[in-house]
């Protein structure tokens, strides 16, 4: 089995709509295809049935191989296998017979339609495709039974697909789906095929083995920083420490004496060193004398922005949800709470630093690099070159970790404004250093809470008002409509509770120069800590148990109830735990997948935190493969943890303070904790899995710390001087 | 310059301690020693040996040097001496456990391009000559007693103080880490001082 | 430091002459010099494990190794320990139990792995824990890691 990323030109001929196409191949090849990938579309005689879109997916070879191009980018996240599984499924297709190939940019063919261009983020793969995936598996299927039937001159309906063979019962006569291909290619497309029914699936919800890993084991898969070109040069990059700022001079002298140091590049705000190494760049970049203009945020530093969010939380935002009457339950209730939460700026730190690879030519231009959004990465290029759009070519790679760094651009603009001055190919690559200082952040955000509860301390009133950055506004700009926007206030808009009076306002405030993206768990990586935090204060209030408390409020939302208890009843809620140690648990419902985390926590007398143990009830709807669940639950677990136990971008005198893996930390092997998952059966529409792990995570972690001390933080990340006795 | 690293294969290569990546202060004020004859005042020998050693006591508590002396099995790092990040342990003899030895990390000289301190012995120090968390009367007395000192006369003391490489990178750790006060010339006058004094100790 | 000059660095038992100076990191001189990415950079500080390999049968994190400071060393990378009978079975179990995500750190992470069990064959979670500690993954593959670990101690046990 082996998979290969698409690294081959795209043909100009981009633009023409996605129909559901049957091809044969150029040379007398036998071959189906749904939409193929265009640069195959030239060179094939083509039959165009109705529109049906999005397709492109499936490409089938006189041997019988079995291509699947993949519309979502590989980040780790199993697409290059879930994605495979759905057409397989239908198809009729050992999974372990089929090759994967990444979709090229093409908007019409492989736009995610919950985002409405191809894009892989937000928790969508699945979600977007569960259903274009199987149909599409599901007319090749059908194609290639009426052209077995045609073959035998019997009926279709006398047929069946078993393993890449077409079966005619009666008979017992048999052909493969290579020798089917070139006939199937021309029977008219159906325009209704019937999808199995969740019963039927032989593969969908199976832990089957995932298609991109073999390679991965053995250095052998290519990420974008591994792309190779000849007479490729490298480089590295400094940009200016202070947000805003620009590069004022450099000498470059002492570095251009260096072996194999060739060429000292400037851009308005960045100073590139191009070698033929990265080790010689580096050492060139250190060499280097360079004279920055700060520029306006020269001074900035965390606590300003802190204290202007403050500010501007004071005054009403944008109403986004109120329901009853909010202000006149706060005064009737029998008592009152109120609290402010915190987030701060969060860097991405992907394992893979930022990197991109551009031959910018007077006709064209060339780019490698690992991306979760092709289309942009083209567009960005295409800008800034002044080329057309179609000479700029993207060879996506494997992305070693996207968590929404990948979403964003920056880093290929960077390159291409710097291969515009050098002859040839050349890599760029951040230092990690870079990476962490020039991320676009999850944003800080600063939120006002006020409930009142009943005679018995049920809440009757919920005042929620968000303040901070929306990254739709400028990443997505039309979505951000009547001063807010879905994803912000996602996950504190529809929280699972019951409560008679809410209110939830919205006051945009971006911080001056810092540039916020979308981070693992997005809006919800905010809201989730907040809204389940301050229910716990809630409870705490009440005197009563979280869990009971939550019970109490989840009556009409059945399965937040159903994965709250199944969690608390895995974790032995109730039972008696050590001296300062503590569970605490959290409920959420975000894209479109309900979740419930229990962490149990210990905290030392010297205010260290130490989560021992997490379990996870979840229910995503169906499932396609378990044990890619169980992998990205694990995964957004630990990456929720180095959020909660360690991590924030602060910034002194308008620089980022944090460097590197020593103070800007991930969770390591020694400081796991168990994870238990248990996946709830569910025959609902399938719910993203990638992101939610990371924002039930983070309460569940500070409702610990309180049970266990009884201190409450409102701010990640945990402080041990909060929590020293 | 080009060498075999013939301590892989005999297995001398040590656990590290104090990788110092804190960036912060590289020259810390006060960074001096007083010499031996700036105690010549202090009539009362073994005061003055005291007194000697207290001056001395600034690079013995400097953190460049009691990083690697913990009281634990973890290094700690930086000038804050925080834990040790990754997570390293003493290990057999003091050369790391099994995977995260020392010079899996820490190279034969600092690496100034990575931040990365380095020397061809680094190492943890015994656990019988644990510093950290001691005052430095209590130091005094154990680096004075050879069941804690590494079997050290006080002859021999004076040597390591002197002209050990590994107590030496002390004052040559690399870019972006305060050196320990003074010289390693002058640390050695002081600890020779000391002795010939009576090496006496300041209270405990 | 930093001399120029012609190298002879032995890597995976086949030696290459490589014209950097001496104090460029191997890490690099494998990648960029002799075009072998298996071994991948994360950090350049070693903080994070993702370079490893294994210079005479220790892990070395490459990012910081001097490549003037090899002599007569022997390198062996990713690419590599797929040939010996510990490296075979890591990659064999970390199919089996499906560690890989992204896959970026886990070069450096079956190269700690490998030099855990050439020293310790039944490592416990203590000896996992200390051996693996500076290998950072970011997709949060821990959990797996342990138990692929553990299986091929107790296969290898076993045999």
């Amino acid at each position: 089995m082996s998979i290969r990323v698409r690294d081959d030109t795209q043909s100009a001929n981009l633009s023409r709509r996605g129909f559901l196409r049957a091809s044969v191949a150029a040379g007398g090849g036998l071959l189906i295809a749904f939409s193929l990938p265009s640069r195959l579309v030239d060179a094939r005689e083509t039959i165009e049935a109705e529109s049906f879109s999005p397709d492109g997916f499936i490409r089938i070879d006189p041997y019988g191989r079995v291509t699947v191009i993949v519309p979502q980018v590989e980040m780790g996240q199993g697409t290059f296998t879930s994605c495979p599984m759905l057409i397989a499924e239908e198809l009729e297709v050992a999974l372990s017979e089929i090759q994967t190939e990444q979709a090229p940019p093409d908007g019409a063919l492989y736009s995610n339609s919950l985002i409405g261009s191809q894009v892989t983020g937000g928790s969508t793969s699945i979600r977007a495709f569960y259903e274009p995936l199987r149909k599409a598996g599901a007319t090749a299927r059908e194609m290639l039974i009426a052209a077995a039937a045609t073959t035998w001159s019997v009926e279709p309906s006398s047929c069946r697909a078993e393993s890449g063979n077409v079966i005619h019962e009666p008979s017992g006569r048999k052909l493969g789906y290579g020798a089917l291909a070139e006939k199937a290619a021309m029977v008219p497309v159906p325009e209704e095929v019937a999808l199995k029914e969740p019963s039927a699936f032989k593969l969908i919800g199976t832990p089957a083995k995932r298609l991109d890993t073999p390679d991965k084991v053995n250095g052998k898969t290519i990420y974008g920083i591994d792309a190779k070109v000849p007479g490729m040069k490298i480089a590295t990059l400094a940009i200016c420490p202070v947000f805003g700022g620009k590069l004022k001079g450099v000498d470059a002298s002492k570095a251009l004496q260096i072996k194999n140091v060739l060429q000292v590049v400037q851009t308005a705000d960045t100073v590139a060193v191009v070698a033929t190494n990265m080790g010689a760049a580096k050492k060139g970049l250190a060499a280097l004398e360079i004279e920055w203009d700060a520029g306006p945020n020269a001074k900035l530093t965390t606590s300003d922005i802190v204290a202007d969010m403050a500010k501007a939380s004071e005054a009403d935002g944008v109403l986004v949800r109120h329901e009853g009457d909010v202000p006149k339950a706060l005064e009737d209730a029998s008592q009152t709470l109120e609290a402010i939460y915190e987030v701060p700026f969060l860097a991405h730190t992907t394992m893979e630093p930022l990197n991109c690879t551009v031959h910018v030519r007077e006709e064209g231009c060339d780019i490698w690099v690992g991306t979760q959004v092709i289309g942009r990465a083209q567009a960005v290029a295409a800008e800034l070159t002044g080329l057309p759009p179609e000479k700029v070519v993207v060879h996506n790679h494997m992305l070693g970790g996207g968590f929404g760094r990948r979403l964003e651009v920056d880093f290929i603009a960077k390159a291409v404004e710097i291969a515009k001055q050098v002859d040839g190919p050349v890599k760029l690559i951040w230092s990690r250093e870079e990476d962490i200082q020039h991320d676009l952040y999850r944003p800080s955000f600063y939120d006002r809470l006020h409930a009142g509860l009943d005679s018995d301390g049920m809440p009757v009133a919920w005042s929620h008002r968000i303040c901070g950055s929306s990254v739709i506004a400028r990443w997505a700009s039309p979505a951000f409509k009547d001063g807010y926007d879905f994803d912000t206030v996602d996950g504190a808009l529809e929280m699972p509770y019951a409560i008679p009076n809410v209110r939830l306002q919205y006051v945009r405030h971006e911080p001056p120069g810092i540039p916020t993206g979308f981070w693992r768990s997005v809006g919800p990586s905010h809201n989730i800590f907040v809204v389940e935090s301050f229910i716990d204060e809630c409870a705490a209030a009440a005197n009563k148990d979280p869990l009971e408390y939550r019970r109490a409020l989840l009556a009409k939302a059945p399965r937040a109830l159903a994965v709250l208890e199944l969690a608390a009843e895995k974790a032995g809620w109730g039972e008696k735990l050590p001296e300062r140690s503590g569970r605490g648990i959290a409920v959420q419902n975000v894209f479109a997948s309900f979740m419930a985390q229990v962490a149990e926590v210990e905290v030392s007398k010297s205010g260290e935190a130490n989560v021992k143990r997490v379990t996870c009830a979840v229910d995503c709807g169906v499932v396609i493969n378990p044990n890619t669940i169980e992998a990205q639950v694990q995964s957004a677990i630990v990456y929720g943890l180095s959020a909660a136990l360690f991590d924030e971008i602060t910034l002194k005198d308008g620089r980022v303070e944090q460097s590197n893996f020593h103070d800007y930390r991930a969770l390591h092997m020694n400081e796991m904790p168990s994870i238990d998952i248990h996946i709830v059966k569910s025959d609902e529409a399938p719910g993203g899995m990638g992101e939610p792990g990371t924002s039930a995570l983070v309460p569940a972690v500070f409702n610990a710390v309180y049970a266990a001390t009884g201190v409450r933080l409102r701010r990640p990340p945990l402080k041990a001087d909060h929590l020293k006795v | 310059m080009r060498v075999l690293l013939t301590a892989f294969g005999a297995g001398l290569m040590v656990l590290a301690a104090g990788i110092g990546l804190s960036l912060a202060n590289p020259e810390t004020g006060g960074n001096a020693l007083k010499p031996v004859s700036a105690f010549s005042e202090i009539t009362d020998e073994s005061e003055r040996s005291a007194a000697i050693f207290t001056e001395a006591g600034k690079v013995i508590q400097h953190p460049r040097c009691l990083n690697c002396h913990p009281a634990g099995n973890r290094p700690t790092q930086g000038e804050d001496r925080h834990p040790h990040i990754p997570l390293v342990l003493r290990g057999a003899g003091g050369f790391g456990e099994v995977g995260m030895q020392c010079p899996t990390c820490h190279q034969r000289a600092n690496v100034d391009l990575a931040g990365v301190p380095g020397h061809p012995l680094w190492h943890l120090a015994p656990i019988e000559m644990a510093w950290q968390g001691k005052s430095l009367g209590e130091i005094c007395v154990q680096i004075k007693d050879p069941e804690r000192n590494g079997g050290m006369s006080l002859e021999d003391l004076i040597h390591h103080m002197s002209e050990d490489s590994l107590v030496g990178w002390g004052w040559n750790p690399g870019k972006g880490r305060s050196p320990a006060p003074g010289t390693q010339e002058q640390f050695g006058a002081l600890i020779k001082a000391w002795v010939e004094t009576g090496a006496a100790c300041p209270d405990l | 430091m930093g001399e120029a000059m012609t190298f002879k660095i032995k890597v995976n038992d086949v030696e290459h002459e490589v014209d950097v100076d001496s104090d460029i990191p191997l890490l690099w001189v494998l990648r960029d010099v002799l075009g072998m990415t298996g071994t991948k950079f994360g950090c350049g500080r070693a903080l994070c494990g993702a370079c490893t390999v294994h210079v005479n049968g220790m892990p070395m994190r490459s990012c910081v190794m001097p490549v003037g400071d090899l002599g007569e060393s022997s390198v062996t990378t990713i690419e590599a320990i797929g040939d010996t009978p510990i490296g075979e079975e890591l990659q064999k179990a970390w199919l089996d139990l499906e560690v890989v995500q992204c896959g970026y750190c886990q070069s450096g992470q079956i190269m700690s792995a490998a030099a855990l069990l050439a020293s310790t064959p039944e490592p416990t979670d203590h000896d996992i824990d200390t051996a693996m500690a500076g290998n950072i993954c970011r997709c949060g593959t821990y959990v797996r890691i342990r138990e692929a670990i553990k299986q091929v101690a107790q296969t290898s046990q076993g045999d």
